[in-house]
């Protein structure tokens, strides 16, 4: 049997597997874009909890980011897909039905995700606001805007100067996160090279190539962040 | 001050035709200049006049493009490199260093030592003497400079004056051959300058070789031997200091007093 | 929520805390080490050392751990070569395969961290160790490392919380470290969620601990950071 270069396994030919590492990568990309968005409103909820809630509140969020920094991401994913699938199926047997529900794989990898970057997004997005001074927040007050557009024009773009460094990592750290969802079976990249490792007995190569798509992933994610940066640090000066 | 200024003696210091720039600005324009053992020069000049750089070629912090070093007979060793030249031997560089004590501007105390481990860091490690003796001399020399209760004291604890004094303990416990002061009340809120003036001109009594760059005028007319007035990096004017502050011929020198 | 059920299994899980602790210390150890050369290597000044550490950092830190432990289990039996070399009972084992990929995971960061508390020490400080005579080597063993580590602590510990979390892949390859352990219990028992909340417990507690650990150690190293032991005269003067 001919021995199969590397190239021939992860290219597009008869033999190759790089539609499906690509439909991985895909994938990946997609489950950590919807995790992040997830993180990003628990991190924004959370924020907006230890800065200006009342005492509950406030220790309700302190509680969740204190917990989250000290369990392992893979028991969260474990925990969000095993536990929502408990609960789908209590829901199932409540209407009747037997048997297990599992919670979808996508999903279930989506929150995971969402909750443990929501809880670093907190801490990012809190020093960001921190950094902002005071005086800009206060003149727009000043104005009578109205709370949500001041959100929206004054705050959130000021917060995000200074935290888009700490979101950016948030992002890397999403993006890497996701390899560890290939325990629930989405077909991710991570799952897909596996597969394909298996199938072909060459796990060497295939993880290879599976570790040069994160590559590029996350290369061109610095490239974003790189753009984003510059656009929200219009008007101040390069000290 | 010193009555042994006019001695014949291998001088304590010889720098001749010394050249420094930075980049495209030459800032050092052939410096020639003696300091003989007991003699304590004042380094003068407004800024920009190279008398820090001047100070901090002797003993290597800055590297001089040409010209030559000479501290108590023996010539730093410089080889030619692209930008000029550099040391030609490290460990000669390092044993030279040993032998100078110098005193900093902004004191650069090692804030992770308390001031008795400031004090001994260098005999102990560099010139390897006993622990024993180097904590005894230390603590006789923080006693000398006044803040011998402070010795288990951090940098940070301590007012600024009281970090210079510290400085200039430990630069003495290396036993240097000559003392370099860069600009050591500069740094200081006016009311802790005296005492750090009172520490040198104690030392320039016992006899001690010092070179000091100062802004401070009272001390270069009552307790240097000799003065020295730089401008852009020449020599303008070098005697004592009777002479320079009483009738000096330099107008930029005159100047510079009144301004 | 057996909350028995949850004390018995925690009981179970403890026997995993060795492994994971092993794992943990050694990877943070070595890993500094590496990171120390990496950084050393991105201060070193030559383009060529600088590239390649830089390209090294980059790498590793775009690259999943679980990727690279893959790699290492299951990608280098792939070689007839490896698998007939001396290190293949070692490369083999899973434990080293595990320690190999945490190691170099954190080396990156590692790198990262100490290069910042390199450049923190104050230009000064360094000045002062130049003019005593001090040797390169005398003044980084002496000033500039103590300096730098002094920095670094609190964003190591940060780190180190990280590569304890991080032990739980090692299960991925069949390590009886906590996870190990609680993912066997879970699929024996058919409760998973009760053994994970064990699991998660175990870890918290683990991470509290070294939190409290480090920040005793950066209160021991840090006198020279905190207010003066006494009221300290603010006049100068000779001494009374």
């Amino acid at each position: 049997m001919k021995e199969l270069g590397f190239f021939d396994l992860i290219g597009f030919g008869p033999e190759g597997w790089g539609a499906t590492l690509l439909a991985g990568a895909g994938m990946t990309v997609i489950v950590a874009l919807c995790g992040f968005a997830i993180g990003l409103l628990i991190g924004t909820l959370g924020t907006w909890a230890k800065v200006s809630g009342g005492p509950i509140v406030r220790k309700a969020a302190e509680i969740y980011t204190n917990v989250l920094r000290g369990v392992p991401d893979l028991l969260v994913i474990y925990l969000v897909y095993f536990g929502g699938s408990a609960i789908l199926t209590s829901i199932w047997t409540f209407y009747g039905a037997s048997g297990f529900v599992s919670f979808p794989g996508f999903i279930a990898g989506s929150l995971a995700i969402g909750v443990t970057s929501g809880a670093l997004n907190i801490e990012v997005l809190r020093g960001g606001l921190s950094a902002v001074n005071r005086g800009e927040i206060e003149a727009a007050y000043a104005f009578g805007m109205p709370r949500l557009l001041l959100f929206r024009r004054i705050i959130a773009p000021l917060v995000l100067r200074h935290a888009l460094p700490g979101l950016g990592n948030s992002w890397l750290s999403v993006l890497k996160e996701s390899s560890l969802l290939s325990v629930t079976g989405i077909a991710e990249l991570l799952r897909q090279a596996q597969v394909a490792a298996g199938s072909t007995n060459r796990p060497f190569d295939f993880f290879i190539a599976a570790g040069i798509l994160y590559i590029v992933l996350a290369a061109i994610s610095g490239l974003f962040v790189l753009f984003a940066e510059r656009h929200f640090s219009r008007g101040t000066r390069r000290a | 001050m010193n009555d042994r200024a006019q001695e014949r003696r291998v001088p304590a210091i010889q720098i001749r035709d010394l050249h420094k720039s930075f980049g495209p600005v030459e800032v050092l324009k052939g410096i020639s200049l003696d300091a003989n053992e007991g003699d304590v020069v004042s380094i003068l000049g407004s800024s920009g006049s190279g008398k820090s750089t001047l100070l901090r070629c002797i003993n290597l912090l800055e590297v001089p493009n040409s010209g030559s070093i000479t501290v108590a007979g023996e010539t730093i060793r410089m080889k030619a490199a692209k930008t000029g030249s550099r040391p030609d031997d490290p460990g000669q560089v390092d044993r030279i260093r040993a032998r100078l004590g110098m005193v900093f501007q902004n004191f650069n105390l090692w804030s992770h030592k308390t001031i008795l481990e400031n004090v001994v860091e260098a005999p102990i490690h560099v010139q390897g003497r006993t622990r024993k003796d180097c904590i005894a001399e230390a603590e006789a020399l923080l006693a000398k400079v006044g803040i011998a209760d402070k010795r288990h004291a951090y940098p940070s604890h301590l007012s600024g004056g009281q970090q210079q004094r510290a400085a200039i303990a430990r630069a003495l416990a290396m036993h240097p051959k000559v003392m370099l002061f860069d600009e050591p009340t500069s740094a200081l809120d006016p009311e802790l300058v005296g005492e750090v003036l009172r520490v040198m001109r104690a030392l320039a009594e016992e006899g001690r070789t010092m070179l000091v760059v100062t802004h401070e005028m009272g001390f270069a007319r009552d307790v240097s031997s000799r003065v020295v007035f730089l401008h852009k990096g020449v020599v303008e004017e070098d005697g004592a200091p009777g002479e320079v502050f009483g009738s000096s011929r330099s107008k930029r020198f005159r100047q510079f007093l009144a301004g | 929520m057996d909350p028995i059920f949850i004390g018995e299994t925690l009981l179970k899980l403890l026997s995993g805390v060795p492994l994971a602790l092993e794992l943990a210390v050694s990877s943070i150890a070595l890993g500094a080490l590496v990171g120390l050369m990496i950084a050393l290597l991105r201060l070193s000044g030559v383009w060529l050392l600088i590239s390649a550490a830089w390209a090294y950092v980059l790498v590793i830190r775009s690259v999943p751990l679980l990727v690279l432990l893959f790699l290492f289990y299951y990608g280098l039996g792939q070689f007839a070569a490896v698998r007939a070399s001396i290190l293949w009972p070692f490369l083999r084992e899973p434990y080293w395969c595990a320690l190999f990929a945490l190691t170099i995971n954190t080396s990156a960061y590692a790198a990262e961290i100490i290069r910042g508390g390199l450049l923190s020490v104050s230009h000064g400080e360094k000045e002062a160790a130049r003019a005593c005579g001090m040797s390169g080597l005398l003044m980084f063993r002496r000033i500039i490392l103590p300096l730098a580590i002094r920095q670094a602590i609190p964003a190591y510990s940060n780190e180190m919380i990280a590569m304890v979390k991080a032990t739980s892949l090692a299960s991925l390859v069949t390590l009886m470290e906590i996870s190990g352990i609680a993912t066997t219990i879970a699929a024996e028992t058919y409760r998973p969620v009760e053994v994970y909340v064990a699991a998660g417990i175990v870890y918290l507690t683990l991470n509290l601990i070294l939190t409290r650990a480090v920040g005793l150690l950066e209160y021991r190293l840090n006198p020279h950071r905190r207010p003066a032991p006494h009221a300290v005269a603010a006049k100068g003067g000779i001494s009374q």
